[in-house]
């Protein structure tokens, strides 16, 4: 169960795994997250589920390496298998045929962004889409969202592709223009979702993001990915992922994000001075 | 002339100054000489009123006879066939409040009731020990036979002992569990140094040689609904997904970092072993000053964890007096000596942090007994102008759990009630979809392993009717 088999590296340290998992490839719906561990003595994580696809009953997932968990993730191959996966969780995003959808997708985000605008687009929604990226190497999913966009922006950090600056000095640009919006989804880096956020509060446009906290079980049973919404505090792993953007309190959230800053560096330090040797002489 | 019957046999423990700094179980178990010396205790009276206390109905007696005469297989046997984990509950279950406190011996003048749960325990344990050197369980029974399939939804003690009965009928039982192990409470809320988890494994694995096959990482209602188990050929489901949705307090700056609720503190300590961190991956934050609001196992589960994660003060903060710390006395008594403090007719009634997000501090007052409330304790009112600021770093909120919705709210037609809890026809365990039975916290609230015990075992029963009534 729960075999690699595919894997692609899409960018420096990003990589894209599609999993056999056919009872989650089954249930998979825009918004629906899954939970793995990489080995027997790992963390749960959450991942965004970028892809599935029933028929073949597989999921595709796109992981960052930020800590010791997605750098083992990252090391991976085709034919192993993760040590447990466990999904669909969460409440797939409410998504209907709208006139006019904005995706404004910053970093990792435009993998979770993808099967959402893929459905957008198929019930005859316009979307235009908005993609920020560190720089035009940094850059995922291009072609895939392409696809299923009437229109594709582009910003980099350091102007090596499309706009140089911020994704949602695009998003700002176009609804100044003018343009009737009917919805925005929002999905990247906290600072970016709440900068979206503030940018379309000013217009009055609904806007949805999709957060990604620190979780245990997934189930609703711990508590710990629970966030401030509209005053009401939420379990993002049951009651969301997606919320409506303008009630998030995005600075409480960051903060919790931090919770584990300490920790997550000693494992990651431990991981480098185990791993880097080992992981030559396999290769 | 009666004989003369010895005092009740004190369990050793682990010295309070060790103990805390380490997992390790807290209580070591009666050597058997000193089972043999506790078994010797009981009369044997003809009442046998201990039957009646015990929420599955071991025939402790019985057992109590064959350990006195050193036929501790035996034992062992008959307290399986009314208990499939024994040696869970020989450490978890309230004996005080159910089998010993009606214990006839416990009557008389000057004498306590007879140890059954440390005799329960020895049982099981000599048994496991022994199975140990024969080179494991018995072989699976596997139930290729059988015919009809059952579904059960949970693997804590209601559903392990659910799917167990089921396979003593000779059905073909699945065990689903949304976690990546098996055992529900028992693996991620009690805490290694009560219930070893080594026990716990080999309790699961006494399951599954009755037949029963364990699927983990399954959520239902999520990847399968109780519709799709129907659909792929199951007659009946049980559900027992327990009471797994923490209660918060509600006060300003309960999310603030710092502050856990009892279920994320011990699952990560219990099931995810941060303890170990980082051996394993999962972190906790250890905290130094720690305060648990609440008084229940839960809470000293979560203040002795604390303790030994290294906290330097541990306080169990709690409206109420002691008289209505609802917390097991044995509990309460092994959390004193380890040196947490309670500080009981308080109630916090904010969290106080820095500019950075994370605790420093949480504001109380005090509080006195009034008036009896609904549930009949004395309510706790405050004392006007009591605020103070308790110094602080960690706050855990063990102040109760409500029945997990997750997979009610996905399952149509069926009936709940005020608390989320699922309704169910008292005899039979039955729901109001046929063929969907339920027991345990889902259905009560939270309550104890023993009594999930019970209610599994009570609706193994009633499915055991309700598939035979229709010729399955």
């Amino acid at each position: 169960m729960n075999e690699i088999l595919r894997k692609e590296v899409l960018a420096p340290r990003i990589t894209e795994f599609e999993v056999y998992a056919p009872e989650i490839a089954a249930k998979a719906q825009p918004g629906h997250f899954v939970i793995l561990r990489v080995h027997e003595k790992g963390e749960r994580i959450p991942l965004t589920i970028a892809d599935y696809d029933a028929v073949k009953g597989t999921i595709t997932m796109v992981s960052q390496e930020v800590g010791k968990t997605t750098s083992q993730l990252a090391t991976l191959e085709v034919g192993d298998s993760l040590a447990d996966l466990v999904g669909p969780l969460g409440t797939p995003m409410h998504i209907e045929k709208v006139g006019c959808v904005v995706c404004v997708s910053g970093g990792l985000g435009v993998a979770p962004m993808y099967p959402k605008a893929r459905r957008f687009y198929e019930l005859g929604s316009k979307v235009v889409s908005f993609i920020g990226a560190q720089t035009k190497e940094m850059l995922i999913f291009k072609e895939r969202m392409e696809k299923v966009s009437h229109h594709v922006g582009y910003s980099t950090d350091d102007g090596s592709f499309g706009h140089h600056g911020f994704v949602t000095d695009l998003l700002r640009k176009f609804l100044e223009s003018g343009k009737e919006v009917d919805e925005v989804v929002a999905i990247g880096p906290l600072p970016m979702m709440r900068a979206a956020a503030r940018v379309t509060r000013d217009f009055g446009v609904k806007t949805v993001v999709s957060l990604n906290p620190i979780m245990v079980d997934g189930t609703g049973m711990c508590g710990g990915c629970r966030v401030t919404v509209g005053g009401e505090v939420k379990f993002a792993c049951v009651d969301g992922p997606a919320f409506d953007g303008h009630k998030v309190d995005f600075e409480e959230l960051m903060a919790r994000q931090n919770r584990f800053l300490e920790e997550e560096r000693i494992a990651m330090e431990r991981f480098r001075a185990q791993g880097e040797g080992c992981k030559c002489q396999e290769r | 002339m009666p004989r003369e019957i010895a005092q009740r046999h004190q369990m050793p423990k682990q010295d309070p100054r060790e103990r805390i700094r380490n997992f390790n179980e807290v209580a070591l178990g009666y050597s058997p000489e000193t089972a043999i010396s506790e078994a010797k205790r009981c009369i044997q009276c003809p009442k046998r009123p201990c039957v009646g206390g015990c929420p599955v109905g071991v025939d402790i007696p019985d057992f109590i006879a064959l350990l006195r005469e050193g036929r501790f297989g035996e034992a062992a046997k008959k307290i399986k066939e009314k208990n499939s984990l024994p040696a869970i509950c020989g450490r978890v279950c309230p004996q005080e409040t159910q089998c010993e406190a009606v214990c006839t011996l416990g009557r008389a003048k000057n004498q306590k009731p007879v140890a059954i749960g440390a005799l329960e325990r020895f049982v099981a344990d000599w048994e496991r020990r022994e199975l140990a050197t024969l080179g494991g369980n018995s072989p699976a029974a596997g139930n290729e036979g059988a015919t009809a399939k059952v579904a059960v939804v949970g693997s804590g003690p209601a559903g392990l002992t659910c799917a167990a009965e089921l396979a003593k009928f000779g059905y073909r039982v699945v065990l689903f569990e949304a976690l990546h192990e098996v055992g529900g409470v028992l693996r991620y809320g009690i805490p290694e140094f009560r219930l070893p988890k080594a026990i716990l494994d080999e309790e699961v694995q006494y399951v599954k040689n009755l037949g029963v096959e364990i699927r983990t990482n399954m959520l239902i209602g999520q990847t399968l609904t109780i519709d799709d188990l129907f659909n792929d050929g199951f007659r009946a489901v049980f559900i027992g997904t327990g009471a797994g949705l923490p209660h918060f307090l509600g006060i300003p700056g309960e999310n603030l970092n710092g502050v856990y609720s009892a279920n994320e503190y011990l699952t990560r300590s219990n099931l995810m072993k941060a303890y170990l961190f980082p051996e394993y991956d999962t972190p906790i934050k250890t905290g130094k000053r720690v305060a648990v609001v609440g008084a229940g196992n839960v809470a000293m589960d979560a203040a002795r964890t604390a303790l030994r994660l290294g906290a330097e003060k541990v306080m169990i903060v709690y409206r109420r007096s002691r008289a209505e710390m609802p917390a097991r006395a044995e509990e309460i008594e092994n959390a004193e000596e380890e040196g947490v403090e309670l500080m009981l007719l308080t109630n916090p009634v904010r969290v106080i942090g820095n500019e950075k997000g994370w605790v420093t501090g949480m504001e109380c007052m005090r509080m006195e007994l009034g008036e009896p409330d609904e549930s009949g304790r004395r309510r706790p009112v405050p004392v006007k102008g009591s605020e103070f600021t308790l110094e602080i770093d960690t706050m855990i909120s063990a102040i109760g759990t409500d029945p997990n919705p997750l997979l009610t709210k996905r399952t149509p037609g069926l009936v709940l009630g005020r608390h989320g809890n699922i309704i169910i026809d008292e005899k039979t365990g039955e729901t109001s979809i046929p063929g969907v039975f339920a027991g345990g916290d889902i259905v009560t609230g939270s309550a104890t392993v023993i009594a999930a015990m019970g209610a599994g075992k009570l609706a193994a029963r009633g499915i055991h009717e309700y598939i035979r009534s229709r010729g399955w």
